[in-house]
């Protein structure tokens, strides 16, 4: 597509693009090819010479353990935070669809989680739910579990989960809604007078016109997942404890800040590179959303 | 539709309150624990109502900070999260409105490859090159500046589509018609461009404004200095690792204060923030 009426000029177009060609080849391109290049070399314990070891931090990488329970882990996680989100979302998307009284209001309750940061949802949960002082963690005690999330791995997990799950609804909420509201209304009620009830035509109109949005909002959920969460965890839980709550994000973050591993840190920065344009072109690729508001 | 009894929408009504509940109930907590006594919560005998400590905590909060661990006002922090959001929102619109517009109303050489290299950005986020990124703005000496906190963010590709995709459904006529008044191209863009885009700048700005506010890593990597630290960064070194030291009501005073602008923002733009949310998405 373009335009047919047009400026002319040689230097004014540059002009305009330069400021943000400066920004993106600075601090987009350098510092992408840097972690490339970073990624093949190795530093000595003292930071003195560099050599040149091919693939030696991916294969070091791909050898230990902990590098592939924290893959696992991060998919569980995300796998996790997307269904559980989604399906509250969904639940409430359909129930505010309906006309009932009050709608923009229940709307307008559902969505300003979105502007919490994810610190701040640590901060939430990770308080309420405190072995010692939380006011949930009262019942929990009380209904004989034995809470824990800074000793037990599972129970920290849980509640990382909860948390980031927690913050996804108003998102997945509101295109959710705006999903149902381009469903046409004819399609719906020629499933009506054929005689399906509602749960049925839910199931089986809705919920394949909603496809496209599902999908959409799964790839959406799962880069959340991989890279929002980091605030998170890192309020609630640094990772710990042990590496019980450490995703491929926080495992970054951690080896090349603590254990000033950079090779390592840098080769586990491009494999998230990677993943990250896989999963741009999947959304690109499959999803053809026809959301109207 | 043909069976929408009361009941029905009872149940509806029923679900969506508990969504409600379930949403808000965090925050309630918070609230409450900062109008409380610390050595209250310590013992795990916070209540469920609010204290009678409302003014004195966030009185502290704001103007004094913690006694313990950063000692730094958390107004001060706002100020210096509201800079950073304000410039990431402020600049990534300005620099992709000018470079869409160049994309869009010109034809130059590397037109296209420009435009690829600014949209391939998209799939670098800051997590991915967080090491590399903080050796350069150390390089630059930018640690610990505004300008080190906003630029390296301040690149998006979703704003230069979106703004692209915009004038590309200008009609060619409004062109030629400031043309034949005698315009150039910057006066087209001045006068003409820039005001039918300001819905669209609207739109983007409460987006950005939300998603810079609400910046962690970045922040969380680059100021050392205690009073550049925002928000967000603050509140995570308040929670000490000996919980024992940990002044609750302040931390949670700090959660509500650092909820409070972006929440305003999304209720009271709330459509401008839909559009936003749907349009940055697509």
């Amino acid at each position: 597509m373009q335009k047919q009426a047009i400026f002319q000029s040689k230097l004014l177009p540059y002009a305009l693009v330069a400021p943000q060609l400066a920004i993106v080849l600075i601090f987009f391109y350098w510092p992408a090819l840097q972690a490339v290049i970073q990624s093949f070399l190795l530093q000595d314990a003292f930071g003195l010479s560099t050599s040149f070891v091919w693939f030696e931090n991916y294969l070091e990488l791909f050898s230990e353990p902990a590098y592939f329970e924290t893959v696992v882990r991060t998919f569980f996680f995300s796998f996790a935070i997307a269904t559980s989100s989604l399906s509250v979302a969904l639940l409430l998307a359909v129930m505010a669809d309906k006309p009932l009284r009050g709608g923009a209001v229940y709307r307008t309750l559902l969505i300003w989680p979105y502007a919490v940061a994810p610190p701040v949802v640590g901060v939430l949960w990770v308080f309420m739910l405190h072995p010692s002082l939380g006011v949930l963690s009262r019942y929990l005690r009380a209904a004989g579990i034995e809470w824990n999330p800074l000793l037990d791995g599972n129970q920290a997990a849980t509640l990382v989960i909860l948390a980031a799950a927690w913050k996804q609804i108003s998102y997945n909420f509101l295109f959710f809604l705006a999903g149902l509201a381009a469903i046409p209304k004819s399609v719906l009620e020629a499933a009506a007078i054929d005689g399906a009830r509602p749960m049925r035509r839910f199931w089986t109109v809705t919920f394949p016109l909603l496809s496209p949005t599902i999908f959409f909002l799964l790839v959406v959920n799962i880069v959340y997942a991989f890279f929002d969460t980091f605030g998170i965890i890192d309020t609630m839980t640094r990772g710990g404890p042990g590496t019980s709550t450490v995703t491929l994000v926080y495992k970054v973050y951690n080896d090349g800040l603590i254990g000033g591993n950079l090779g390592s840190s840098a080769a586990q920065s491009v494999i998230l590179m990677i993943m990250v344009i896989v999963l741009t072109g999947i959304q690109f690729r499959f999803v053809e959303r026809k959301v109207t508001y | 539709m043909v069976e929408q009894e009361g009941f029905r929408r009872y149940v509806a009504h029923i679900i969506l309150w508990i969504g409600i509940a379930i949403v808000a109930f965090p925050v309630y907590v918070a609230f409450v624990a900062s109008t409380q006594d610390n050595a209250l919560i310590a013992n795990g005998q916070m209540s469920l109502l609010p204290g009678g400590h409302f003014f004195e905590v966030y009185y502290q909060t704001i103007f004094v900070g913690t006694s313990g661990s950063t000692r730094e006002p958390v107004g001060n922090m706002m100020f210096n999260s509201l800079v950073m959001a304000l410039a990431i929102a402020i600049g990534k619109i300005a620099i992709s409105i000018i470079s869409a517009y160049a994309i869009v109303y010109f034809r130059f050489p590397f037109r296209m490859a420009i435009f690829w290299i600014i949209f391939i950005t998209l799939m670098l986020p800051v997590e991915v090159r967080i090491y590399p990124t903080y050796k350069i703005v150390a390089d630059l000496h930018m640690l610990d500046s505004y300008a080190g906190l906003a630029l390296p963010l301040i690149a998006s590709a979703t704003a230069t589509l979106l703004f692209r995709q915009f004038f590309m459904t200008v009609p060619d006529e409004l062109l030629e018609a400031s043309r034949i008044d005698g315009a150039g191209p910057l006066r087209f863009f001045w006068d003409t461009l820039l005001p039918l885009s300001r819905t669209n700048m609207a739109a983007l700005f409460v987006i950005l404004f939300i998603l810079g506010w609400n910046q962690y890593l970045w922040p969380l990597l680059i100021t050392t200095r205690d009073d550049m630290q925002t928000i967000q960064i603050g509140i995570r070194k308040m929670m000490t690792t000996n919980d024992a030291l940990t002044e609750w009501p302040i931390v949670m005073a700090t959660a509500v204060l650092a909820m409070l602008p972006p929440v305003f923002v999304v209720v009271a733009m709330q459509k401008l923030f839909v559009r936003g949310l749907v349009e940055t998405e697509k």
